[in-house]
């Protein structure tokens, strides 16, 4: 009984992993969405001289240095002189400009175009280093949109149809051959075709097509589209088997052909998973790292053009996370992304999950 | 009963992963700016070459990334290309209560390199700011051809990057078509294959690309980047590389080290990757 | 079924449908090839005995010298680790949700949705939960248990790297687990049963050893899938230069994925050091192909096995 109780209780790891990422990713990310920090100089502060370090009762020192109490007990005088020096050289390094009293972590900042220093209208910025740190998600937002629909164009097609041919068409010796060859594009690393299409397939595409920028957001998603064909097909294959061979035959008994049973019978039978296909496609690609990371030029420019270089959210966590220091501004925003992400797949995993459980269940006559 | 073998075998092989795990003495771990990676790993050969019993080893990832493992104690020494910040010192000293030491190891001038067949040879630092900036888009403006300009940068998490940004653009934002490439080897070959393109980088680095005169006001003398103006800063972008660490850790093979690269056989091998030494008078502190 | 079949277009229609299917089908299979022709004919000059077996850290982009051992060893270590969680787990799920599980409960239903979503993470989601849970919550809190002056646990490490890539596979394993488990005849079980045997001692003596295959298959296309995945390890473990193959769980290590990165983007000079990005791709993509096709084959095993079992 024990080792059941076991086994039922292990069997829950997956749900509890999910829930988990969830939960761990929205954790760093909470004080963003909550609004609870601000990045924002504090204007009145002015820093107070070292040697005036005496005149302030420890309650004091402790808000001024921004400590917590065990922090505070802690440390000794050396340690908080020091502390009062580095807010004296903080003081001088703080830019004086009026972007550094900007709390640009609050949501207006992030989803808003604002009109900083130096820019002559407002404009969506994503440059989370330096003095100010300006941290628009609109740029990144686009560019992951951008490379999927490129993605999408490509991969979708091809799939469906290659599907439909495997499933429906070809001779079941053919059949048993093709697939798992289609599938074996699976096992080729991400990483392997962003390093492919960075160096092969950008100078190929750049001198047939003379375009002037060699990464570019068309190629990033073409690589894309390459990588998501065997999760599409895979999908699709599925769900046009699933349809019952009753359906085929019973319209080849009436006289149908092959490819009109499958284009007039098997085809609107499996829409929904389809549908399915596409959708968890669409979250395969807005997902995928290593492609984009290496082929897209990670310009965070916001632009509609499909022959600039892009910057999708993904690739800008992975080419950030390493440098923030944990707990900081910068490292809470990528999180941030990652749950932006994490929300996204998962509603599009829903959907998928859901469509295909219930087509699967009325082709088996079971709802 | 095959199945038993192979969990006893999987177990086995387990315990022995397990049994390894003990902690290893004479260990330095070096983390931070992707400037100064090659400059670590020469540094760490040579100096494994002849103390056979340290070991190190040596991250990039930007100088950022150096002085947040540092201050969460990941790493024991942080190589940065651009000076600690206030509030990466203040994090510093919250976590072990004291300053992080920093001492420069050497000096680096930042070169700007375009394609070979550009006709632009000089460009003064108010210009560079202007093109990166996005101001200037065309060569036209700077005396070139009738081209776009095509802008290569670093990521964010470099060193270089924010040197650049600071020094050279004073704070301002970086034109957003700018593309972000992970190394300066990477800028450096998509430059020396566009036509259109500029970006910047060590100037010690490698060849395929023109490096520019730079001038400090419009119409001034060009100067080329060499170690010799670099070292007498006659080359307006130029900057130390440090390397910072806890005070306390300053002991043991960690000072050894620490001293030997300070010294003429370290500094023997930051020219040889091809940065400048730094002159005796400025290796102590 | 009423509907009327049009015969007079079918020549044209039907030579269309066909066509643009088939041809779909045929580009992807010429894509493949394509990309598999070229890596290996840009690698292929790299590979030698000395490139596979060889290497140190020092000659990592000498073309003359370099090596991939020291990743190998490094992915090795990743992969075989993370099977020791990833199979256990995925496997006894997979007990559950076929041996013990009411098929239409909404239990299960709910944890075969969360293996659907797992499976829909985006791979660097998974490496900001490593991060996060891994690194941050479980290292950090073992290292305030233990009071180490330094974090020994609460930083990159190759447990973590493991721990995160388990989680990852565990989808992988768990579905093929369960095809496995669906083709094995009912009547054995219902013969262990009958002959007085319990479900704990059916599921342990009949169905797991009978399942073998099935669960082999998941590993190794965990394995397969692991091997290849950067980003959940960019934060988790993978360094770019050690001198040192890992000794302990707390070690970080080199990767062959994550040297292909590096050598994609950081290597000091891209054109030079290119045979040895594309040597070192090789040498994956024979890894990941290898393992899949010894997995395609165990598969193809168990569903004609399957189709007998119905």
């Amino acid at each position: 009984m024990i080792a059941e109780k076991l086994i039922f209780a292990i069997s829950l790891t997956a749900i509890a992993m999910v829930f988990l990422i969830f939960l761990f990713v929205g954790r760093e990310a909470l004080p963003i969405f909550a609004g609870n920090i601000s990045s924002a100089a504090n204007q009145e502060s002015q820093p107070i001289p070292v040697a005036e370090m005496d005149r302030l009762s420890p309650e004091q020192l402790r808000s001024y240095l921004n400590l917590t109490q065990t922090e505070f007990k802690e440390m000794d005088r050396e340690t908080l002189q020091a502390l009062m020096e580095v807010r004296v050289d903080a003081a001088k390094e703080d830019s004086t400009d009026r972007d550094a009293l900007v709390n640009t972590v609050a949501w207006r900042y992030l989803i808003r175009p604002y009109q900083w220093t130096d820019y002559d209208k407002p404009v969506y910025v994503w440059q989370p280093v330096s003095k100010i740190h300006k941290y628009n998600i609109i740029p990144l937002v686009v560019g992951s949109l951008k490379t999927t629909l490129v993605a999408l164009l490509f991969a979708v097609p091809v799939s469906l149809g290659a599907a439909i041919y495997v499933s429906q068409l070809a001779r079941p010796t053919v059949k048993e051959w093709i697939k798992p060859a289609v599938e074996m594009l699976s096992a080729v690393p991400s990483v392997v075709l962003g390093a492919f299409a960075a160096i092969v397939l950008a100078s190929a595409l750049q001198s047939l097509f003379g375009l002037q920028y060699r990464l570019n957001a068309g190629l990033a998603g073409l690589a894309l589209g390459i990588s998501s064909i065997p999760i599409i097909f895979s999908i699709a294959e599925d769900a046009l088997t699933s349809v019952p061979r009753s359906f085929t035959q019973g319209a080849l008994a009436l006289g149908a052909s092959r490819w009109s049973a499958a284009w007039q019978i098997v085809v609107p039978a499996a829409i929904p998973g389809l549908f399915a296909a596409v959708v968890l496609g669409f979250g395969r690609c807005i997902g995928e790292t290593m492609v984009v990371l290496i082929a897209s030029g990670n310009a965070a420019a916001l632009s509609a053009s499909l022959l600039e270089p892009t910057r999708t959210i993904t690739a800008t966590i992975a080419a950030e996370l390493g440098e923030t220091v944990v707990g900081g501004h910068h490292y809470r925003m990528l999180f941030v992304l990652g749950t932006l992400l994490f929300v996204v797949t998962f509603l599009t995993n829903v959907v998928g999950d859901v469509v295909m459980h219930r087509l699967k269940n009325r082709l088996e006559g079971r709802s | 009963m095959k199945l038993h073998r192979s969990i006893a075998v999987a177990g086995s092989l387990a315990a022995l992963l397990l049994a390894a795990t003990t902690s290893l003495a004479g260990n330095v771990t070096i983390k931070g700016s992707d400037t100064m990676v090659i400059l670590g790993q020469k540094w760490a050969e040579v100096f494994m070459q002849k103390n056979p019993d340290t070991k190190i080893q040596v991250t990039g990832g930007g100088s950022g990334t150096g002085f947040a493992a540092l201050q969460n104690k990941q790493t024991d020494i942080a190589n940065a290309s651009r000076k600690i910040r206030a509030k990466e010192r203040e994090q510093c000293i919250k976590a072990f209560g004291k300053n992080p030491r920093e001492y420069p190891v050497a000096l680096d001038g930042l070169s700007l390199y375009v394609h070979a067949n550009n006709p632009v040879s000089t460009l003064c630092i108010e210009e560079i700011r202007d093109i990166f900036t996005g101001k200037i888009t065309n060569w036209k403006q700077v005396g070139g051809l009738d081209t776009p300009i095509i802008l290569y940068s670093r990521e964010n998490s470099s060193g270089t990057y924010e040197f650049f940004k600071e020094h050279v653009l004073l704070g301002r934002d970086f034109a957003a078509k700018a593309q972000t490439l992970a190394g300066t080897a990477q800028v450096l070959q998509q430059v020396a294959q566009d036509p259109n393109g500029i970006g910047y980088g060590g100037a010690a680095y490698g060849s395929g690309a023109k490096h520019l005169k730079v001038s400090a006001a419009k119409g001034g003398e060009g100067i080329e980047p060499t170690e010799e103006t670099v070292v007498s800063q006659k080359y307006p972008i130029w900057r130390h590389l440090f390397v910072y660490l806890n005070p306390e850790l300053e002991k043991g093979e960690v000072k050894v080290f620490l001293d030997w690269i300070r010294s003429e056989e370290g500094q023997k091998v930051v020219k040889d990757v091809g940065y400048y030494p730094l002159p005796a008078n400025l290796r102590r502190k | 079924m009423t509907r009327r079949f049009a015969k007079t277009r079918t020549d044209v229609a039907a030579l269309f449908f066909t066509g643009l299917t088939g041809f779909s089908t045929l580009l992807i299979l010429a894509l493949l090839a394509v990309i598999l022709t070229y890596l290996a004919w840009l690698g292929g000059g790299q590979i030698s005995w000395r490139f596979i077996f060889g290497g140190t850290d020092a000659d990592m982009f000498d073309t003359e010298k370099a090596g991939v051992f020291p990743m190998l060893i490094g992915t090795a270590a990743r992969v075989f680790l993370m099977t020791l969680f990833v199979i256990p787990v995925g496997v006894i799920t997979a007990l559950y949700l076929t041996e013990y599980a009411n098929p239409t409960s909404l239990l299960t239903r709910v944890i075969r949705s969360a293996v659907n979503n797992l499976a829909g993470v985006p791979s660097i989601v998974f490496g900001l939960f490593g991060v996060g849970f891994f690194i941050s919550f479980i290292g950090g809190s073992l290292d305030s248990l233990t009071a180490s002056p330094e974090p020994r646990w609460g930083k990159p490490a190759l447990l973590w790297a493991s721990l995160t890539l388990a989680v990852m596979t565990l989808p992988v394993v768990i579905v093929a687990t369960e095809e496995a488990l669906k083709s094995i005849a009912p009547g054995l079980r219902e013969a262990s049963l009958a002959l007085g045997a319990t479900r704990l001692e059916t599921v342990l003596r009949i169905v797991l050893p009978n399942a073998l295959p099935g669960i082999l298959t998941g590993g190794i296309l965990a394995v397969s899938r692991a091997a290849g995945e950067v980003a959940p390890i960019l934060f988790t473990g993978a360094a770019y230069y050690l001198k040192d193959t890992p000794h302990s769980l707390t070690d970080q290590f080199m990767d062959l994925a994550y040297h292909v990165y590096v050598l994609s983007t950081q290597s000091p000079n891209v054109e030079q050091t290119r045979p040895i990005l594309f040597g070192t791709v090789v040498v994956l993509l024979c890894l990941t192909f290898l393992l899949n096709l010894v997995a395609v084959l165990i598969r193809a095993r168990i569903r004609r096995r399957l189709r007998s079992a119905h």
